[in-house]
């Protein structure tokens, strides 16, 4: 059939003949552009999806942690802070955030050396290695917990005794947090252009000033966005710290077992605050992690 | 400055990219490499820049033995396909990285930066990232960068192959201009004959790994070493088994001497030039006439002429031997 055929039969607006031929473009570029709406540009009914979206985040995520914030003042601002600032409260914030801090930075250091390794380096079991780094991942975190104890507990085989020590929190957190900067880092060193290297030593750099000066602020936007998730998620481990810390108050309680253990002395006011706490380190993390998101869209 | 190679081989793996190349580039000269991919010209021009390294031969820059030389210390300026941009700094920075890092006074930085860019026509890009810039624009700086730390020689990789060919061809007449003003010895990669021809001086033409034939694009047109050279510099056709060029061929509408027969089998008008498709005894060929010749012979299809071929390659091959070395 000759294009103009068709048209006609569009045209005369009965021809269902005409018209696969004819939306068969449009609706690709329908497609297109209902995925986009996923990104904030709705097209089908944006009232109406806007609305259901709304909804469900209100019920999921903001009216809980809206109840949360409202528990936690119950008894008004100055409780709120009586609650915080209790000793065990206290310290086991205080943990939390240092020992979050912590393990955020070895992972900067460890998880992008890895990431090199896995990219760059053609060692034997490479292979192997790049598939375990999930592993933190996929297992529960309190089987990630009873490994540790076996491991390094006052049963140990090597005869390294970390239990109810600050140093076996630290372990754990390592464990469940380590594919975070690996995975964030990973990809942008497989995408790194090579030219720019090359380009790099042909104009006389030395290694080292190609990997300071070209390497690293490419790979920096992930490093950052990397050591910000595995931050977010040390803030929050529960499961791989609770065995093996032994959960001495004022000493190895993390945050997230003190209001566990706040729930369950009936103390909800208690475990609100700190968790409000938690939540409030929380999110200015995400925010970090926008700023640097924008930072990024802003250089490509 | 001057690049000599000199019996270079390079393998990947079973791949014979070169095979005891060796090239001659004069000082202050434009070279093009010329070839089909995969026939190593990016490869020898990555063993000059020390990118590569060679199996055995010899890399001699300003008759200086580079060939162990890191890329570093080789005094190249390198252009790739891709450009190659820094992309997290500004055009600015890009142009500065090779005086950055040699910890030259800011103020001579900013006037060279200023400079170049100026030759290169991106001033008013000065702060812009590549990612703001065309491919063209992009390839331009590419080049302010690698000319920046004044490299003995420059090298580019295929350099306006990812570019339009608008874009392409701009670029090209630009390149020509650029080393008319600045001098440097500079070896560039292509595949497009065309582009040889109208910017280089002397073209290497490479296929293989190996060196087919060194010369101007005169020489390299008017008298190619073989058949492959032949075909790959212009438009070529077969007559009684010899290549020439279409536009070599002579038409005649009565028999002359050491013409033969030929049917006209279709006459395409391409502006102010004419393809004319022939039979000659069932062997298919094709010439290239003007429009005034097309008229006054009256060609049209299933017309009788009688043609003569001008030159055909064998008949001068003697006189020009492959001049890949001294």
């Amino acid at each position: 059939m000759s294009p103009p055929a068709s048209n006609d039969l569009s045209a005369g607006g009965g021809g269902t003949l005409a018209v696969p031929p004819l939306t068969g473009g449009p609706r690709i570029g329908g497609g297109r552009t209902a995925r986009r709406g996923l990104s904030g540009r709705f097209v089908v009914g944006p009232t109406l999806t806007g609305g259901f979206v709304v909804l469900f985040l209100s019920v999921v995520v903001l009216i809980p942690l809206a109840v949360l914030v409202y528990k936690s003042t119950g008894s008004g601002w100055a409780g709120f802070w009586h609650q915080v600032h209790s000793p065990f409260a206290w310290s086991a914030l205080k943990l939390t955030v240092v020992m979050s801090l912590l393990v955020a930075l070895i992972n900067l250091v460890m998880g992008t050396a890895i990431a090199w390794l896995l990219v760059r380096d053609r060692m034997p079991g490479r292979q192997f290695l790049d598939t375990i780094i999930d592993l933190p991942f996929a297992l529960p975190t309190i089987v990630a917990g009873v490994t540790l104890i076996l491991l390094f507990g006052p049963t140990s085989p090597i005869g390294i005794n970390l239990a109810y020590a600050r140093s076996g929190v630290l372990l754990a957190l390592l464990f469940v947090s380590l594919p975070f900067v690996v995975r964030t880092v990973q990809p942008v060193l497989l995408e790194l252009d090579r030219d720019m290297e090359e380009a790099a030593a042909s104009l006389g750099a030395s290694q080292f000033t190609i990997f300071r000066r070209i390497i690293l602020p490419t790979i920096a936007p992930a490093m950052a966005a990397g050591t910000t998730l595995a931050f977010a998620r040390a803030l929050s481990e529960f499961g791989s710290t609770v065995l093996i810390s032994g959960n001495l108050p004022g000493k190895t309680q993390v945050a997230a077992v003190f209001i566990y253990g706040k729930i369950q002395e009936d103390s909800v006011t208690g475990a609100a605050a700190v968790s409000t706490v938690l939540l409030a380190v929380s999110l200015v993390v995400l925010v970090l992690l926008n700023v640097i998101q924008l930072w990024v869209a802003r250089r490509d | 400055m001057s690049i000599k190679v000199a019996g270079v081989s390079k393998n990947f793996g079973d791949f014979a990219a070169l095979t005891d190349v060796s090239v001659d580039i004069p000082s202050g000269s434009l070279t093009a490499l010329l070839g089909p991919s995969g026939g190593g010209k990016s490869t020898l021009l990555r063993v000059i820049a020390g990118l590569e390294q060679p199996d055995s031969g010899v890399v001699q820059i300003d008759g200086v033995d580079a060939t162990v030389l890191p890329p570093q210390r080789r005094g190249v300026g390198f252009v790739f396909q891709h450009y190659a941009a820094f992309k997290h700094m500004t055009v600015e920075r890009n142009v500065a990285f090779g005086l950055s890092i040699r910890h030259k006074p800011k103020a001579e930085i900013r006037e060279r930066v200023r400079e170049l860019l100026e030759l290169v026509h991106l001033e008013q890009f000065a702060h812009r990232y590549p990612s703001q810039l065309s491919g063209g624009q992009r390839q331009r700086m590419a080049l302010a960068r690698a000319l920046a730390v004044e490299p003995k020689v420059l090298l580019l990789d295929e350099p306006f192959g990812a570019l339009d060919a608008q874009v392409r061809k701009e670029l090209r007449a630009w390149l020509r201009r650029l080393h008319d003003k600045v001098h440097v010895t500079t070896v560039f990669v292509t595949h497009d004959q065309e582009e040889a021809m109208e910017v280089a001086d002397e073209i290497v033409v490479m296929a293989d790994g190996v060196v087919k034939q060194v010369g101007s694009p005169d020489e390299l047109y008017e008298r190619p070493s073989s058949d492959f050279v032949m075909s790959f510099l212009g438009p070529v056709t077969r007559i009684g088994g010899e290549l020439v060029r279409p536009h070599d061929i002579e038409l005649f509408d009565e028999p002359e001497a050491g013409a033969r027969p030929a049917t006209v089998s279709r006459v395409t008008r391409l502006g102010f030039e004419v393809r004319v498709d022939l039979d000659i005894d069932g062997e298919e060929a094709w010439a290239q006439v003007t429009r005034g010749t097309a008229e006054h012979l009256a060609l049209e299809q299933g017309k009788q002429i009688f043609i003569r071929p001008q030159h055909t390659r064998t008949s001068v091959a003697a006189s020009s031997a492959p001049r890949s070395t001294s």
